[in-house]
């Protein structure tokens, strides 16, 4: 493009030089001030990188004379959080988690707390809305192995189930009946016809009459005479629609053959008790819940009974 | 070597400095009009945060409150919540149009009367006027040399500027907060921080804006003047010279005017120019730096009439208008100027939004319920073969009274429900909750159907308010199971 720079005559004001098509650009100066902006702009740089974290270096950065970084800031703002939340988890360290549905602004934020917590260390087994997968038992249901009233959740998740190591712990066992021969595989469908009649899953047969007298022998001492299950040993109800490993026929043959035995880690040392308040608290308010009965259901008692 | 032949050009200059302006006083018809705006404007801005508006012991008193902290925005008998932006963004439609609206009907009224860029302008050029005298003076002061009487005089001019521009930025901040709380807050230092940050920059600004960049901000910062450019046609009433009467000008009154001697009317005194905010000469035509304050017109009418001879020389015209006159037409009335199809349809558009908005906030309901479905499980199993789904709803009562209200269930005649904390031996129908004044309530609800093999269904959760004055709202919202794939 050729350069033919020259005054415009209307606006006196040089030209760019370019032309395109007849169209040319004016060159029209910058105000003075704008220039002033531009100096501002850099002071207000220097000194930023004075007062702030700013350069890079080798092994560090330079901290700036205010000494503020940006975690120390998050630091100040959870311990001041944390100072804010002192009274009410005080209030919660000393109120017995049965009394907790009676208040109900302090149980609102234990539930929430649980729910957070929940997060961290329930949902690798229990999932991230508590509903479980097979063998995980789901949370939301009213339906409750060890018991649902919140005094038997905490003591769930403070002992855990099945750990050997631990005396306090929910424990019971059921035989493996078919690998352990108790039953031959023509008993163990026996048996699993007879627990799907009960379950409303199928009509009477002969082979589940057959298994209604192999469960009168061998599972009424802990799924009790009509099959409806028994907390104290973690006896699930086998009549009710909810199934932990699966309500069909293949599922349960293969339940009574191998026996199920879920394991849950005790958190009683892992966690400190207010935590632990809040996830039975959280567990509890997932629509399943059951009211604690004074005395009749008293987890503590029941462990201490148990052989 | 041969010499470079552009040593006779002029340096190039990258950079401009400002022109001085010093305004002359002036008096008129347009003058005083802007004295009139600029008053209005001013009381509006500086009264507004104070005017009281009883809404009764929940909710506050300011008639023209934007409660940031709580997402309320109040004005006279409106509220309006975050969800109903809607009106602002209106509001901020009508505004724009009403810019387009105002300028085709008559150009440029907004730069040059209500924009608060001129007004406070105009403000400071008094001060200015009232300080160091009039144009000559100031002219005088300006190139003098720094001596205790000039610093004296800057310092006073200054400190009213910064008066003024303190109370602007601090007038700003009373829109946010409960005016009178506010002001005692800020002067005993308990406001806070963002209360004193806020009128610090808008103190500079004002002080800056109006003090010392005055029309370098129409010219160089504010988008307004482009766009009016494109927005003006030659129907549109501006701030003109009549070139066809003015021309050619001669200095002074002893020039002699007959046949032979063809002068125009124009003497060449400057006065418009003198009299110019943005030190413009309108002589040269329609321009950027034109705000159309019309003050010229007060300064040449002026002239004229001690020179004899017919007002509007320099006049608000349009360019179509001038035409017609120049070659002796009838001029067209003022209604028939304004009212064109390019008014008409601004108007139209204008007046539809802001009447389309008074329907709605007329008929806007002040109970709203909504409904999330808890998705994580879609749906529990219970125990005894039914199933249940589970729902946060939002029910909010949106007045500023305490009310009492049922929510219920609509269709799925076999479900209940009961809420978080309850239990499903009391499940039923209904609920009933007590929402505080002006807020927003969640309500987790347990819903159970009673069987899992039937699919997806719809049904609805309704809220009325259980006082005298009712209302009602619903929601619609499906009952997932195992049938429905969900």
């Amino acid at each position: 493009m050729a350069d033919k720079k020259r005054i415009d005559e209307p606006t006196g004001t040089e030209t760019v030089g370019h032309e395109w098509d007849g169209i040319e650009e004016l060159d029209t100066p910058m105000p003075r001030w704008w220039l002033w902006t531009l100096y501002a702009t850099i002071i207000w740089g220097i000194g930023y990188t004075v007062l702030y974290p700013a350069w890079p270096g080798i092994t560090g950065y330079t901290k700036g004379v205010l000494g503020w970084s940006s975690e120390q800031e998050f630091r100040d703002e959870i311990a001041a959080a944390t100072e804010r939340r002192a009274p009410v988890l005080r209030a919660l360290a000393s109120t017995p988690i049965e009394r907790l549905p009676d208040d109900s602004e302090l149980l609102q934020f234990a539930i929430a707390g649980g729910e957070s917590a929940f997060k961290q260390y329930c949902v690798q087994c229990h999932g991230s809305g508590a509903a479980g997968f097979t063998g995980y038992p789901n949370l939301n249901d009213d339906e409750w192995l060890w018991g649902g009233d919140i005094k038997a959740i905490e003591f769930t998740i403070v002992h855990g189930i099945r750990n050997p190591d631990h005396d306090d712990t929910r424990y019971s066992q059921m035989p493996a009946f078919g690998r352990d021969g108790i039953f031959s595989p023509e008993e163990v469908t026996d048996v699993s016809n007879y627990v799907r009649v009960i379950s409303g899953q199928e009509e009477k047969s002969e082979s589940a009459a057959r298994g209604a007298a192999l469960f009168a022998q061998q599972c009424v001492a802990c799924h009790g005479a009509d099959g409806q299950g028994d907390r104290e040993q973690g006896a699930p109800n086998l009549t009710d629609a909810i199934w932990l490993y699966g309500g069909d026929a293949e599922s349960i043959r293969n339940t009574v053959h191998n026996s199920r035995s879920g394991v849950m880690p005790r958190f009683g040392e892992r966690l400190d008790p207010v935590t632990i308040k809040m996830l039975a608290a959280y567990v509890h308010s997932l629509g399943g819940g059951e009211n604690y009965v004074e005395v009749a259901a008293d987890p503590e008692v029941e462990v201490d009974e148990r052989p | 070597m041969n010499a470079p032949d552009t040593l006779d050009e002029p340096p190039l200059q990258l950079y401009e400095k400002r022109k001085s302006v010093f305004p002359q006083a002036v008096d008129g018809t347009f003058r005083r009009l802007k004295w009139a705006i600029m008053a209005v404007t001013l009381a509006i801005y500086y009264v507004t945060p104070w005017i009281r508006w009883d809404r009764g012991p929940y909710a506050p008193d300011q008639a023209v409150l934007v409660d940031l902290a709580n997402r309320r925005f109040y004005m006279f008998g409106i509220e309006i919540w975050p969800q109903e932006f809607y009106y602002i963004v209106g509001l901020l439609v009508m505004a724009g149009i009403g810019l387009f609206l105002v300028t085709s009907a008559v150009g440029r009224a907004w730069c040059g009367y209500a924009c608060p860029q001129t007004v406070w302008t105009d403000l400071f050029q008094h001060v200015e006027r009232f300080v160091d005298g009039d144009r000559n003076a100031q002219i005088r002061l300006q190139r003098a040399p720094w001596g205790p009487g000039k610093i004296a005089r800057r310092l006073f001019k200054w400190s009213i500027w910064l008066v003024i521009a303190f109370a602007t930025g601090g007038a700003w901040i009373f829109y946010f907060a409960d005016a009178p709380t506010l002001a005692q807050d800020f002067l005993t230092g308990n406001a806070a921080f963002v209360a004193y940050a806020t009128v610090g920059v808008l103190t500079a600004t004002t002080f800056i804006f109006g003090g010392f960049l005055r029309e370098q901000v129409c010219i160089y910062m504010c988008p307004w003047p482009r766009i009016q450019s494109a927005m003006l046609d030659e129907n549109s009433l501006i701030v003109t010279y009549k070139e066809w009467r003015g021309e050619p000008r001669a200095k002074g009154l002893k020039k002699a005017r007959g046949p032979d001697e063809p002068f125009g009317d124009c003497i060449d005194c400057m006065k418009c120019v003198s009299v110019c905010p943005t030190g413009i000469d309108i002589r040269e035509g329609p321009q950027i730096g034109c705000i159309t304050c019309a003050l010229c017109i007060d300064a040449c009418d002026k002239v004229m009439d001690q020179i004899g001879r017919p007002r509007g020389l320099i006049d608000y015209a349009t360019l179509e208008g001038q035409e017609r006159e120049r070659e002796g037409k009838p001029a067209l009335s003022p209604l028939k100027t304004l009212l064109r199809p390019r008014t008409l349809l601004y108007f139209g558009i204008w007046a539809g939004i802001g009447l389309a908005m008074l329907f709605t906030l007329g008929t806007r309901s002040r109970i709203d319920i909504a409904a999330a479905h808890d998705r994580n499980p879609p749906y529990v199993q219970m125990s005894d073969g039914t199933v249940r789904n589970d729902f946060t709803l939002k029910v909010s009562n949106m007045q500023a009274r305490p009310r009492q209200m049922e929510i219920g269930l609509v269709g799925l005649d076999d479900a209940v429900m009961w809420r978080r904390g309850g239990s499903r031996d009391i499940a039923g129908r209904t609920l009933t909750v007590d929402l505080p004044a002006d807020s927003v309530k969640p309500v987790k609800v347990f819903v159970v159907g009673p069987d899992s093999a039937l699919g997806r269904r719809d049904f609805a959760f309704s809220v009325r308010a259980l006082d005298e004055e009712g209302g009602a709202d619903s929601v619609k919202v499906h009952f997932a199971g195992p049938g429905d794939g969900s």
